[in-house]
């Protein structure tokens, strides 16, 4: 039953090893690898790591207890708090505003749509000075809304609330492009499951559609945060900047350094990217854990 | 808003009542807090009448911002654009250890305050910055001066390009490429004629958004500049120092040059949604 | 199933192309290929054939120079191939999803490999689009030439990239299952017509295809792999006629299997005995027929004693499932052979005409 066997041949025959590429790469024929990982790596070096390196290392000349009074000095704790707390308002209510406009923009056909959901990359295309400048036209007591919320007493521009109003304006689109191709890609199925199982609109919309979201508002959510955390440009018109109450980290930044305060000024920086780190740390932790229960 | 209806390919829930509320809502939302802002600037630029506006324009600080703006684009994006091309080259058609840890790095710079990206650079090259003393000595100037405002542009503007480009060619793969090299082509030939023709439009893409922010980057040139009018101060900067000064026709009317930059650029941008979306890394489809 | 075997060329008389010799290969560290050894003669159409893993598109990729072997030597007309870079093999190689260069037109896709050469060995602009125009009209596909790969079906996508393939005059041409992203009815189409243009190109052909039935009715030869290895290799008729073993058995078509044994010549498989086929193992086996390849008697013949349980007619062919010795068969009959009076719960003998006998 073997006449169709192959004749085995020694196996050590013609076996002479192959140079092996190292083992951190697999192999490709695609020529140019040493280049471009050289390249980047290059580039990132420079431009990335070795500033980092600046940043993570200078704020210890100042010692340990040093960058803790830096830190804890009443205006600078003052800042940190103003800008994570109304970064964390800004983005709760981007998701809210995020997903109306998302919902509008995949669901409705209505004039204007493509318009408007272009306009949602306003944010991001308009540079964040000329962003500042105008929100601050807008809110100051003699700008057409400042005005308005002047009459029953607000103040907007100058007063936290100017800086939450700066902060929801950067976070929105964030919120919306995270939302809307998720909502695109929902299962049509699922709902009409849902609506054959005699779940009403409403019903469906927020026990179907809302949990699947839900990782992609998140996301939004933490981006707009992220982002709202180190904004300068648009916020610091708005702000006023009175030391203590309405002075963001970003500016204080600044400012240290105007001082030449070098240390200081890279403690308040290490500070921020080490608050922003953990804050996103957990929130990419809630994401997995709600992908992953979305799976199961 | 006269004809509310369910988008074309949508069948799912339309809650009906509520539909025109909704679209109402969305507008007034954006129209408040998004496009009213745009609006504001042009109005402003233009309080004063249009010879006012020009004469902001022809004013020598103002030509000498745009004149430094663009001249730090200039540098700026080219270099991020070879780089964003290398870096997707390597981590989208090879497999290697620590790739992952390398598009981190990548993406790194975005999710800094730009205050931070100036400050960086700063504590390296400021007067008591690590290599402030040899500096002086040798008599070069980065901070307060163009290489600053070049190298802190650089850093915050970093991603855009590999961003757009390594999903992309992800999603490529290298099936073309390995045609080519077995149709007789050399490694470069491959390079020019098939992955950069492919890669092209998200290219173009990438250096768009790329110079949109170079131009209108404020916080960290903001932080390595001096604010010397006519000297290190950019466009955004420009508009900083005029408004400062109260000059707010001035402000404005800088600032509707950006602004018109940025409507631009929000335009290219979504003429190549929609004109080149199979072309176009899958998030920027429309 | 049907299975007709194409007219094998003479093969052997002609002379030894490609040489493949311990070729061993490994992921990480998943074997892909374990000591491959196996030759082609000049002019040949060789099939690769194996399930998915089987390591028959990386053996491909070994030749076409996209993949680099851990050990073994390849040589194509006696020339060392593996220290020559892929682009200077002169392979024409037809990718699984075809590869075509999307941004470029049908012509520019396949006069690629003529521009690309180095300056002194480019044909002229005009010689160039000559060829162009010949390959379009081999492939049948004139009038298309500024068409774009987006603007074709899968069928003339395919025909694109094998005339891009011919342009370079390959030495060898590699297919990667040529037909695999096709539906079945262009697939039987494109099947016949690929194999009279490698008979008209004239040029050793390699290609790679888990189908056994387009395997076995293209090819002059056909390479069985299995998890690395060489399992067997032969002629469509001689490999499904007498498979290796159960694995290729099961692989080439429909199988019923039963346990027996063999004993002094005698083969035994439940209440049936007969003489062994040649060269048959001793003691207990595994017997193996084809569901169509038995003849039905009444229940005082010979064969295996079986009661119908259920009968499906499909077109001309009926499905037979019936109960021997507690198993469940499924056979199968062309309408004449069919026994008369079949109906569930009739009782009757069943004779594999060709069973084949592996050692269990």
């Amino acid at each position: 039953m073997t006449d169709q066997a192959i004749p085995r041949l020694d196996p050590t025959r013609g076996a002479a090893a192959r140079p092996r590429l190292s083992a951190w790469r697999e192999p490709s024929i695609l020529p140019g690898f040493g280049l471009s990982l050289g390249v980047t790596l290059a580039y990132l070096g420079v431009i990335v790591v070795l500033p980092l390196t600046a940043l993570a290392i200078r704020p210890w000349e100042l010692g340990l207890a040093g960058v803790w009074h830096a830190l804890i000095d009443p205006r600078v704790a003052a800042a940190l708090k103003l800008s994570f707390g109304l970064s964390a308002l800004a983005a709760l209510l981007s998701a809210p505003l995020g997903l109306l406009i998302a919902w509008t923009l995949t669901r409705y056909a209505f004039p204007g749509r493509r318009i408007l959901d272009a306009l949602v990359d306003l944010p991001f295309a308009l540079p964040t000075a000329v962003a500042g400048i105008a929100l601050t036209a807008i809110y100051a007591p003699n700008g057409p809304l400042g005005a308005i919320a002047a009459k029953f007493g607000i103040k907007t521009a100058y007063s936290p609330l100017g800086i939450f109003i700066a902060l929801v304006f950067i976070g929105l689109p964030f919120v919306v492009r995270s939302l809307q191709p998720v909502l695109q890609d929902l299962d049509n199925e699922v709902e009409e499951a849902a609506q054959t199982l005699g779940a009403t609109a409403i019903q469906r919309a927020v026990f179907v559609i809302l949990p699947g979201l839900l990782p992609a508002l998140i996301s939004g959510v933490s981006l707009a945060f992220a982002r709202a955390v180190g904004e300068y440009g648009s916020v610091v018109f708005i702000a006023g900047n009175l030391p203590m109450k309405t002075e963001i980290a970003p500016l204080l930044i600044v400012i240290k350094l105007e001082q030449y305060d070098y240390a200081g000024a890279a403690a308040v920086g290490l500070a921020m990217v080490a608050i922003s780190f953990g804050v996103l740390v957990v929130i990419n932790a809630a994401q997995t854990w709600l992908a992953k229960r979305g799976r199961a | 808003m006269t004809a509310v209806t369910p988008a074309a390919p949508i069948s799912r829930i339309r809650l009906p009542g509520i539909a025109p509320l909704l679209v109402l809502a969305s507008v007034a939302v954006m129209g408040g807090l998004v496009i009213l802002p745009l609006i504001t600037v042009f109005q402003s630029a233009f309080a004063k009448g249009l010879s006012t506006y020009l004469a902001a324009l022809k004013d020598p600080d103002a030509q000498a911002a745009i004149r430094l703006t663009l001249i730090v684009a200039a540098i700026a994006v080219p270099l991020n654009a070879a780089f964003g091309i290398a870096a997707a080259w390597c981590v989208a058609k090879f497999e290697f250890r620590g790739k992952s840890a390398l598009i981190t790095l990548i993406d790194l710079p975005f999710s800094f305050s730009p205050v931070v990206s100036g400050l960086v650079w700063v504590l390296l090259f400021g007067a008591q910055g690590w290599f402030g003393d040899y500096l002086v000595e040798h008599d070069i100037k980065i901070i307060f001066a163009l290489p600053g405002l070049v190298l802190a542009t650089i850093l915050v503007t970093l991603p855009f390009v590999a961003r757009e480009l390594i999903p992309l060619m992800q999603g490529q793969g290298s099936d073309e490429e390995a045609a080519a090299l077995t149709l007789g082509a050399s490694g470069f030939t491959t390079f020019w004629k098939i992955t950069l023709p492919n890669i092209r439009w998200a290219l173009l893409y990438g250096v768009l958004l790329c110079n949109a922010r170079a131009m209108g980057e404020f916080g960290a040139v903001s932080v390595v500049s001096g604010h010397i009018r006519g000297q290190t101060t950019t466009l955004p900067l420009h508009v900083e120092v005029l408004y400062n000064d109260y000059d707010f026709v001035g402000a404005f009317a800088a600032a509707s040059l950006l602004a018109s930059l940025g409507l631009v650029t929000l335009l290219l941008k979504t003429a190549l949604e929609w004109r080149h979306a199979g072309d176009l890394s899958a998030g920027r489809k429309r | 199933m049907p299975v007709t075997f194409p007219q094998a060329a003479n093969a052997e008389s002609s002379a030894l192309a490609l040489d493949i010799r311990g070729v061993s290969k490994a992921y990480g560290r998943f074997p892909a290929l374990k000591d491959v050894s196996l030759q082609a003669h000049d002019k040949e159409f060789l099939a690769l054939l194996g399930p998915s893993g089987s390591g028959k598109t990386t053996l491909l990729r070994v030749l076409a120079g996209l993949e680099t072997p851990d050990a073994g030597e390849v040589r194509f007309g006696g020339e060392d191939f593996l220290s020559l870079p892929v682009r200077r093999r002169r392979v024409g190689m037809v990718f699984q999803h075809y590869a075509l260069f999307r941004h470029m037109t049908v012509a520019q896709n396949i006069a690629f490999g003529l521009t690309v050469r180095p300056r002194a060995e480019r044909p002229a602009r005009e010689a160039v689009k000559a060829r162009v125009a010949e390959l379009l009209s081999l492939v049948q596909l004139e009038g298309l030439e500024k068409r774009f790969p987006a603007q074709l079906s899968g069928g003339q996508r395919q025909r694109v990239a094998l005339a891009r393939a011919l342009a370079i005059e390959p030495r060898m041409l590699l297919l990667d299952e040529p037909f695999g992203a096709l539906d079945a009815q262009v697939r039987r189409e494109l099947r016949r017509w690929l194999r009279e243009l490698h008979d008209r190109a004239g040029v050793t052909t390699v290609f790679v295809t888990h189908d056994q039935e387009e395997a076995l009715d293209l090819a002059d030869r056909v390479a069985i792999l299995k998890d690395g290895e060489l399992i067997q290799l032969g002629k469509p008729k001689d490999v499904y006629e007498a498979p290796a073993d159960p694995f290729v058995y099961d692989f080439l078509g429909a199988a019923c299997r039963m346990p027996g044994r063999v004993e002094g010549g005698r083969l035994t498989v439940a209440d049936w005995e007969s003489a062994a086929p040649k060269g048959a193992p001793e003691g207990s086996v595994e017997v193996f027929f084809r569901p169509d390849e038995v003849a039905f008697a009444p229940p005082d013949g010979a064969g295996l004693g079986a009661v119908v349980r259920a009968i499906a007619q499909r077109g001309p062919d009926v499905r037979i499932e019936c109960v021997i010795d507690g198993q469940t068969v499924e056979l199968e009959a062309h309408g004449p052979a069919l026994p008369p009076g079949v109906a569930p719960g009739l009782a009757l003998r069943i004779r594999p005409l060709r069973p084949r006998v592996y050692a269990s």
